[in-house]
């Protein structure tokens, strides 16, 4: 089986199936990873802060998944309201933390000249 | 592999019917997709500009995803707050410190292996957590949900009108979210004048170095200029003299 075969096979039988929660626990475990290791790779402060938003992302498509009674099973239950308010607030918080990292970030980029989080070894004994 | 090469033989002869297309899901993979490859892709550029651009696109297609799974006041905050006003943030943050030496930074290839491989194990492990419950693989109900708006509005000022959980009695008094709203709105007012004051302008008693480097001239050309101003004083242009 060539691969493109392959690909549309996986695709067509992905397509005729509903959806789980368990799909949407994988995105927000990608986009999860994703942001542990831009937070951890990059040098400029403003990546390690995009990396911040995307682990929080992450979390919050798990939060909205849980709460969904669409995507519940039959009989099951789904975390209701609760899910969406803890997404609200996270990203509530998500924009207060941003507005704070911004305004520290440009504080050391006027001290310093350099927005290299390497470099912001003032406090190291 | 055995039962999905008869559809795979169907989609390439384009007999897919389209009836049996589950569109939820169809939309599902696209959102996915764009949300997963874009979050992939921060990590990948080295541009911090192009990183800004791929986060929107990730956020967004998040918010595409939230709109899915029915919960679609989430979903336009999503859009607005985020997308429209914390990335925007962002990019004012990245345009004020792009200078040419911030634009790519690159970390270390051992900082990058030693990130790969942590992210991968990571990645590993919640997928697996993720797919080990039989409960969260079941298919969706598809049950269409209610407009939340005004249950989200209302519980946020104390007031329950969503349906109660199947276990819990129908009269029952449920608590709603208004103290974490006081809280919440608190703290961003806090965080306001925080990063109002963080970030002001202001008068250093130190100059910094920047300033400092600017300021200072060779003490002999100072004072070749105060004599110069000194002899020839009354014919200045600046002072206006008669000379």
């Amino acid at each position: 089986m060539t691969l493109p075969l392959a690909m549309s096979a996986l695709f067509a039988v992905f397509v005729t199936e509903p959806v789980s929660v368990a799909h949407y626990l994988v995105v927000g475990a990608i986009l999860f990873t994703a942001g542990v290791a831009c937070m951890a790779t990059k040098r400029n402060a403003l990546g390690v802060l995009m990396g911040i938003e995307l682990v929080l992302n992450g979390a919050n498509v798990n939060f909205v998944a849980f709460a969904s009674p669409y995507l519940a099973a039959d009989g099951a239950r789904s975390l209701g309201l609760d899910g969406q308010v803890i997404a609200l607030f996270v990203i509530l918080l998500a924009a207060a933390e941003a507005a704070v990292a911004l305004a520290i970030t440009l504080n050391f980029y006027n001290n310093h000249a350099t927005v290299d989080v390497d470099r912001a070894d003032d406090l190291k004994g | 592999m055995m039962p999905t090469i008869p559809i795979a033989e169907g989609l390439a002869g384009s007999v897919l019917p389209l009836a049996a297309i589950n569109f939820h899901t169809l939309f599902f993979l696209l959102f996915a997709a764009i949300a997963c490859g874009a979050a992939v892709a921060v990590v990948a550029a080295d541009n911090v500009v192009r990183m800004a651009l791929y986060l929107v696109l990730s956020l967004a297609a998040t918010a595409g995803l939230f709109f899915l799974a029915g919960a679609e006041f989430v979903g336009a905050m999503q859009l607005m707050i985020y997308v429209g006003g914390t990335l925007v943030l962002l990019v004012f943050g990245v345009m004020l410190t792009a200078q040419a030496p911030f634009v790519t930074m690159k970390s270390g290839g051992g900082d990058r292996l030693l990130a790969g491989f942590v992210g991968v194990a990571l990645l590993g492990m919640l997928v697996l957590a993720g797919l080990s419950v039989p409960a969260w693989r079941q298919p969706a109900s598809g049950t269409v949900p209610e407009p939340t708006a005004t249950p989200l509005g209302m519980s946020l000022v104390g007031v329950r009108v969503d349906q109660p959980p199947a276990g819990q009695p129908e009269g029952a008094v449920r608590s709603g979210y208004l103290l974490p709203f006081e809280i919440v709105s608190v703290h961003l007012l806090v965080v306001l004048v925080g990063a109002a004051y963080l970030a002001r302008a202001k008068r250093r008693k130190t100059p910094r170095a920047i300033e400092v480097a600017a300021s200072v001239e060779p003490p002999e050309a100072v004072a070749e200029h105060a004599a110069i101003g000194r002899t020839s004083g009354a014919g200045s242009v600046l002072t206006g003299g008669s000379a």
